[in-house]
């Protein structure tokens, strides 16, 4: 249920993003999704690729800092307040969100919102007993 | 003004007699009371009793910080604990400070040269003296503290910090004095012109200032924006703290050691050789009447050179340059000696942190900026920014307690830092001084 997600330490320098992406793409990684998190002279480039292992190995290889870190991906329906009632089940359990982003499935009626929780496995736990679609690793890195 | 005219003015020859007999009693009785200067002298194949002109002294041992260190906290003092009365501590290359003791003698002769100091700027007995030296164990505030109260003159003990309030406490006291670091100076200017405070309207007519190196276009800058004549003095706490030379304010060209307390050479700093008049090397200070903790032949690793043409205010002590640099690395930030090994020792003491470092100064308007760059690797590397953040204030803080120094953290990325060979280049000064 869970989904590996990389994170990559950027300065903020121009280009940086660039070489990034060109190193995933000559090691032959594709990008699902992706969000930077920036802070002033920073930011974090976390992103969910086909292929986890080959990316960090290229990345690393490139003496990028790169880390591992296991999120969600949760199916929302792609209509006003689809994402409202999965915060609202959230809410009521006290489950704290780290952070998040959303990507839009091709051809499908639903979003792809990734969520970033301190409590994965019991976030994971709230939300199926609610019925929401949490998906698998394999079928987010194939989307 | 000359404060004591006498030896202040005393004719080359008999300061040189004067300085021959006290180096003579003081080698005598470092060697006969501190272990480690009987072995240096021992070691060097000399007897104080071989000192039998001036000319002598290149031949004694050295002193070095690391000798300070090592002899850590009391052990180069050459009285008993029960006769010294003041303790002060500059910062240590290795987290430890370097301490040093005054006899009761010992702060008379300090307050004594304070006073010279400030006479020699122009202050009178009836000046009052916002002194914003930090007080502590820190030697600015205190000895220009006792220095002004030898003189005569009124003083503000106000330390640093809180500069809204200094501007207030200037306005409203009307000091006439103003002693601190130049960029404290600078940056007194700056929040007083925030505030809305014209420094033309302030009775402030002297600034004497130093702890820090600075050139003589800040001095202008200075004089410029507080209305003022800025004069430069030097010290430094293994020597007795300030008040070992200072500028007149006739000339405001070199620093007048007072040479009947403290000998100056300039050596070069590779070869140990002493240097003639007008070369440029390392100051090197013999202390002829300090009485705790005296010291031969000390190596400041500060730039500068002599020069012993007679001044126009009729002082016969030879003047010292503007220091313009440092044999080693040691960064002078806001006042605050730094050795980048002190900055290192933090980082690792933070689990996990890369030993790869640079220190980046900059001076922004009238202040230092240190921003420490660390590389960020795999361990302490978070997907969260907030944990990246917190990183940074981790370091500040540390680095804060550490030092007293407020510096930036910049996280960048792996073997973005310049590797080298041999030793590491740690710091980047790009102050313009």
């Amino acid at each position: 249920m869970k989904v590996e997600q990389i994170s990559v330490f950027l300065e903020n320098k121009s280009g940086r993003l660039a070489e990034v992406t060109k190193i995933l793409s000559d090691g032959g990684v594709n990008i699902r999704a992706l969000y930077l998190a920036d802070a002033s002279d920073f930011g974090v480039l976390r992103f969910i690729v086909n292929d986890t292992k080959k990316a960090k190995e290229v990345l690393q290889k490139n003496n990028f800092t790169v880390v591992k870190t296991e999120v969600i991906a949760v199916e929302v329906p792609d209509r006003p307040g689809g994402l409202a009632e999965i915060l609202e089940i959230l809410k009521k359990d006290n489950i704290n969100v780290e952070y998040m982003y959303a990507f839009v499935e091709r051809s499908s009626d639903n979003a792809v919102i990734v969520f970033r929780f301190d409590e994965t496995d019991k976030a994971i736990d709230v939300l199926t007993k609610n019925n929401i679609t949490v998906l698998s690793g394999e079928r987010v890195y194939s989307l | 003004m000359i404060y004591n005219k006498k030896f202040e003015t005393l004719p080359r020859v008999e300061l040189e007699a004067l300085q021959l007999k006290r180096l003579q009693d003081v080698a005598k009785r470092l060697y006969e009371r501190v272990p480690f200067s009987k072995k240096a002298f021992d070691d060097a194949g000399i007897k104080p009793d071989d000192i039998k002109e001036l000319g002598d002294l290149k031949n004694l041992p050295f002193t070095n910080k690391s000798d300070l260190r090592d002899n850590y906290p009391f052990g180069l003092f050459t009285v008993s604990m029960d006769d010294i009365v003041r303790i002060h501590a500059s910062s240590g290359t290795t987290g430890k400070p370097t301490v040093v003791g005054y006899t009761k003698n010992d702060i008379d002769t300090w307050s004594e040269l304070m006073a010279r100091t400030l006479a020699s700027a122009g202050v009178t007995k009836g000046d009052i003296i916002h002194n914003a030296y930090g007080y502590g164990l820190f030697t600015g505030g205190l000895g220009f503290h006792y220095g002004a109260e030898t003189l005569g003159s009124s003083v503000i003990p106000i330390s640093g910090g809180n500069t809204k309030r200094q501007i207030m406490i200037m306005k409203d006291f009307g000091p006439t004095v103003l002693t601190c670091t130049p960029s404290y100076a600078l940056h007194l200017a700056e929040v007083a012109e925030e505030v809305g405070v014209d420094f033309k309207e302030m009775k402030l007519k002297i600034g004497v200032l130093g702890a820090e190196p600075w050139s003589n276009k800040m001095r202008l800058e200075i004089e410029k924006k507080l209305n003022i004549d800025a004069i430069d003095l030097y010290g430094l706490s293994e020597i007795i703290g300030p008040g070992v030379s200072t500028e007149c304010l006739e000339a405001k060209d070199g620093l007048h050691v007072f040479e009947d307390h403290f000998i100056p050479e300039i050596i070069d700093p590779n070869t140990g050789e002493t240097l003639p008049y007008g070369e440029k090397g390392e100051l090197v200070f013999t202390t002829i009447t300090k009485e705790a903790f005296p010291v031969i032949r000390y190596r400041t690793r500060d730039i500068s050179s002599l020069n012993p043409e007679p001044c126009k205010c009729g002082r016969t002590h030879v003047r010292m340059d503007r220091i313009s640099g440092r044999t080693d690395d040691m960064l002078i930030i806001r006042g605050v000696n730094v050795f980048p090994s002190q900055i290192e020792s933090v980082l690792l003491n933070i689990k996990d942190v890369e030993p790869h470092y640079q220190l980046i100064v900059e001076r922004e308007g009238a202040l230092d900026i240190l921003e420490v760059r660390v590389e960020v690797n795999e361990t302490v590397f978070s997907d969260e920014i907030k944990g990246l953040q917190k990183l940074e204030s981790d370091i500040e803080k540390e680095i804060k307690d550490l030092l007293g120094v407020s510096v930036t953290i910049k996280l960048v990325e792996p073997k973005t830092i310049q590797r080298s060979e041999g030793k590491a280049v740690r710091v980047i000064d790009n102050r313009k001084i």
